[in-house]
């Protein structure tokens, strides 16, 4: 059972990511948790609630929100996603997500080299946290490299190779994840344009997608990306998800046909998804997930 | 027929024929990435550590283990006899699969021999014996060196750490999986 220390740590940081939001003209919003359609992701499963589904991200009805021109908001939810357990997934979890019309995903890193300290100070910490990968200085500005750069310098073979060889998440889960985020926090930026489905490609080079992922301490903590606002595109790459998920012999969900309607309508925008008991493991020192809620899976039952 | 979820520390599992134990385990998956299920395993007969890293749709055959309790007969030429105490069949282990186990082994002990589609591969003894000291030097009272254990030899060759009081002849009981010196047996 987690400690009641912990239970007002937890409430503490829920608070202090509504002042960092609200101070900053943010609208906080709470879009339905039972939605009809997810957006299709192969390596994301849904979990069925009757016949809709429990959202896997909050992504898709905050965009229809900027679409209708609500320009600043953000949710603190519940997220479920089929057989993810270990010891920083759970089955259902936390999530923070906040969107920006006419951002783009360097003004979210901005703002993440913001939220952190915030958040830290808040809590009565000060900008230094105890990762299992050593102290890590929260005081800005942090590290950004790019994918590519990832590979070469701690990979055991180039991003190209390990794409061809269809191990890009094996080299980057074992040889790359470690060794971001040590010392001070990592931007591991600009992922290749395959792996960004709902991301928006680099103006300047279609072979990138402009998103990125925060490490701290070997930790992934966040995922933001430039948003993709073109219908015919995106409905292209979900139809690619699709056939990859049916391959991967599983039942895709139905296409978010109101999603891709609204989409147009929302022109250029950034968001990310920062996972909330992550960031509580990282300021409290905690090297389980379980360590940080009220109650596991396992708990309950 | 196991798949990638079930994979936990302690799951044994059959790999190209071989037995291998799950002897740590983590499960990874970078985001929007595929689910990775990270595993140390040891080969259960060489005893060979490996890393793997398993995908969500892998799957894997359960080990065919088994356990039978057999009674030791007699070693010959670095081959360990044992017999089944209920079908009377005989198998026999060599040196290497016997492992540690021989530090323990009296005749006639009753021991864990576990198979591997009925192959023997590895022998648990029971958690305490009672073995005879052989050898021990004596204990000179008002010893001023301030140690207080001394090494002492059992009569199967193993040597161990006792306190100062136990002698030559005298029967003491130890902890098989630690190989730890647990009491003095009275005779």
């Amino acid at each position: 059972m987690v400690s009641a220390r912990t239970l007002r740590q937890r409430a503490a940081l829920f608070q202090a990511i509504r002042t960092f939001f609200t101070d900053r003209g943010y609208l906080e919003v709470d879009t339905p948790v039972r939605i009809p359609a997810p957006a299709p992701e192969a390596y994301i499963e849904p979990e069925p609630a009757g016949d809709w589904f429990l959202q896997t991200s909050p992504e898709l009805c905050m965009k229809r929100l900027l679409a209708a021109g609500i320009p600043q908001i953000f949710q603190l939810c519940k997220c479920f996603r089929r057989h993810e357990r270990g010891g920083r997934h759970l089955p259902e979890f936390t999530m923070l997500e906040w969107y920006q019309a006419k951002a783009d995903y360097s003004d979210l890193m901005a703002e993440c080299e913001q939220l952190l300290p915030f958040v830290a100070t808040q809590l009565g910490y000060g900008d230094e946290v105890v990762t299992e990968r050593g102290l890590v200085s929260l005081a800005g500005p942090w590290q950004r490299l790019t994918v590519a750069e990832a590979f070469d310098r701690f990979g055991s073979m180039p991003l190209a190779d390990a794409l061809a060889g269809d191990c890009f998440d094996e080299v980057l889960v074992r040889d790359i994840e470690p060794q971001l985020g040590v010392g001070t926090p990592a931007f591991l930026c600009d992922y290749p344009a395959s792996l960004g489905s709902l991301a928006r490609l680099k103006p300047d080079n279609p072979a990138v997608a402009e998103r990125f992922e925060l490490y701290v301490g070997g930790v992934e903590l966040a995922n933001g990306f430039s948003e993709l606002s073109d219908a015919v595109e995106q409905r292209r790459r979900f139809e690619s998800e699709q056939r990859l998920i049916g391959a991967l012999g599983r039942t895709p969900a139905p296409m978010p046909e109101s999603f891709l309607a609204e989409l147009p309508a929302m022109g250029g925008a950034a968001g990310i998804a920062l996972g909330v008991d992550r960031l509580l493991m990282l300021l409290l020192g905690a090297n389980s997930i379980d360590q940080v809620v009220p109650f596991t899976p396992e708990s309950l039952s | 027929m196991y798949s990638a979820s079930d994979l936990r520390k302690g799951l044994k599992i059959s790999i190209d024929g071989e037995p291998y134990i799950i002897t740590d385990f983590s499960f990874s998956k970078p985001g929007k990435g595929q689910a990775l299920y990270r595993c140390r395993i040891r080969n259960m007969i060489t005893g060979n550590a490996s890393d793997r890293t398993y995908r969500s749709n892998d799957k894997f055959e359960k080990a065919p283990l088994e356990e039978r309790t057999m009674q030791f007969l007699y070693e010959q030429g670095g081959e360990y006899h044992f017999m089944d105490n209920k079908t009377y069949e005989q198998i026999a282990l060599n040196e290497e699969q016997m492992g540690d186990t021989t530090s323990f082994l009296m005749d006639n002990m009753d021991v864990e021999v576990l198979l591997f589609s009925d192959r023997p591969i590895g022998v648990t003894p029971p958690t305490f014996v009672e073995l005879t000291v052989t050898k021990a030097d004596p204990w000179v009272k008002g010893d001023t060196s301030g140690s207080d254990t001394k090494p002492v030899t059992v009569e199967t060759g193993f040597v161990l750490q006792v306190p100062p009081f136990i002698e030559e002849g005298e029967k003491i009981q130890i902890d098989t999986r630690t190989g730890e010196y647990v009491t003095r047996v009275k005779s």
